[in-house]
């Protein structure tokens, strides 16, 4: 599909969004990232069943962490998607990005 | 289990707002399954906390240590090498394992960072209820093992009171009334005899802490 997508993001493999930690997330904005996005499958895809829903309740819970600290949550997000979907994948990459840079940059930086 | 809370985190940062280095202190036993202060717990507040403080300009060390049990003796062994190069200690160990903790090293502040909440069963994960009070007078075996003392809202050991309704409880048509589930379960093991049963009052008053020394671990010296 030769799809563009912006350059600045990272991404990391995960055998299912259910793998993704409270910790990983925290310690991505610890380390200075501007924000964090889980990709995960339709909600109701799972293979795992509930994989999914357990990243949601776990970037929900960040979010109120991330409040409490003083960095505003919505830093970090979920989207759902299906593996099919390559040119949403784009788009949710664009969005995602557009969202952080009106937040501006990680206020961890430089401290 | 004994289950414990996560304090929130404004109080635990005011807790220790005026120290550098700070060891938060893991158990790996009760608040670990729990989910409130086992490793992966002492991990997320670490980082919390490192985050909270460089925000402020006002940077602190962190270290995260855990135990297997924080009320044994055995394992607090492990922390005296390492207890002195920190200003405070901030231990995620139920109520008990802090006091322990603090015992052992009387000259460093030891600070709660949960809150302990009860003594309960487990759901499902992350999902825990009550279901013991510690009462030290068991009276499960007369009341179809449900506990009056924990269930009941007077935690009555003689009930019902004029307060049963339809197998609620007067205070919330949410909360079941203790006293029906026992009679309904002795009911149905053909045991509602031990329902007339009279159990004395608990002695509430005067309460000290308590000391259980099994039979056989008495030591010579302190017969």
């Amino acid at each position: 599909m030769r799809l563009d997508y912006p350059s600045n993001i990272k991404i990391i493999r995960v055998p299912c969004t259910g793998k993704v930690d409270v910790m990983y997330l925290l310690r991505a904005i610890q380390k200075g990232a501007d924000g964090v996005y889980a990709v995960g499958c339709l909600e109701g895809s799972c293979h795992y069943n509930e994989g999914n829903f357990r990243a949601r309740e776990r970037i929900e819970h960040v979010n109120t962490l991330l409040d409490e600290i003083g960095i505003p949550g919505e830093r970090v997000r979920m989207y759902n998607l299906s593996s099919g979907e390559g040119p949403t994948f784009a788009a949710y990459a664009k969005e995602m990005t557009e969202h952080i840079r009106k937040l501006g940059p990680n206020p961890l930086k430089n401290k | 289990m004994i289950v414990a809370e996560r304090k929130p985190f404004e109080e635990i940062k005011e807790l220790v707002k005026e120290y550098k280095k700070v060891l938060v202190a893991g158990c790996g036993t009760c608040v670990a399954v729990c989910l409130t202060g086992g490793e992966k717990e002492v991990d997320i507040l670490k980082t919390e906390l490192d985050m909270a403080r460089r925000l402020e300009d006002n940077p602190m060390s962190l270290a995260g240590f855990t135990v297997e049990r924080q009320c044994d003796r055995e394992y607090l062994e492990a922390f005296d090498s390492m207890v002195g190069d920190y200003d405070a200690i901030l231990s995620m160990a139920c109520g008990a394992g802090i006091q322990f903790l603090a015992e052992r090293f009387p000259q460093i502040p030891v600070l709660p960072a949960v809150n302990t909440t009860f003594i309960g069963v487990n759901q499902d994960i992350g999902w825990y209820e009550e279901r013991c009070r510690s009462c030290s007078n068991c009276v499960l075996g007369d009341t179809g093992g449900i506990c009056p003392v924990t269930m009941c809202a007077k935690g009555l050991y003689n009930g019902p009171c004029g307060g049963t309704n339809k197998g609620s409880c007067e205070i919330s048509k949410d909360q079941p009334c203790a006293w029906y589930m026992i009679y309904e379960r002795l009911e149905k093991q053909g045991r509602l005899d031990r329902i007339t049963r009279f159990t004395p009052v608990q002695n509430w008053e005067n309460q000290v802490p308590r000391t259980l020394i099994q039979p056989g671990y008495r030591k010579p010296e302190k017969q």
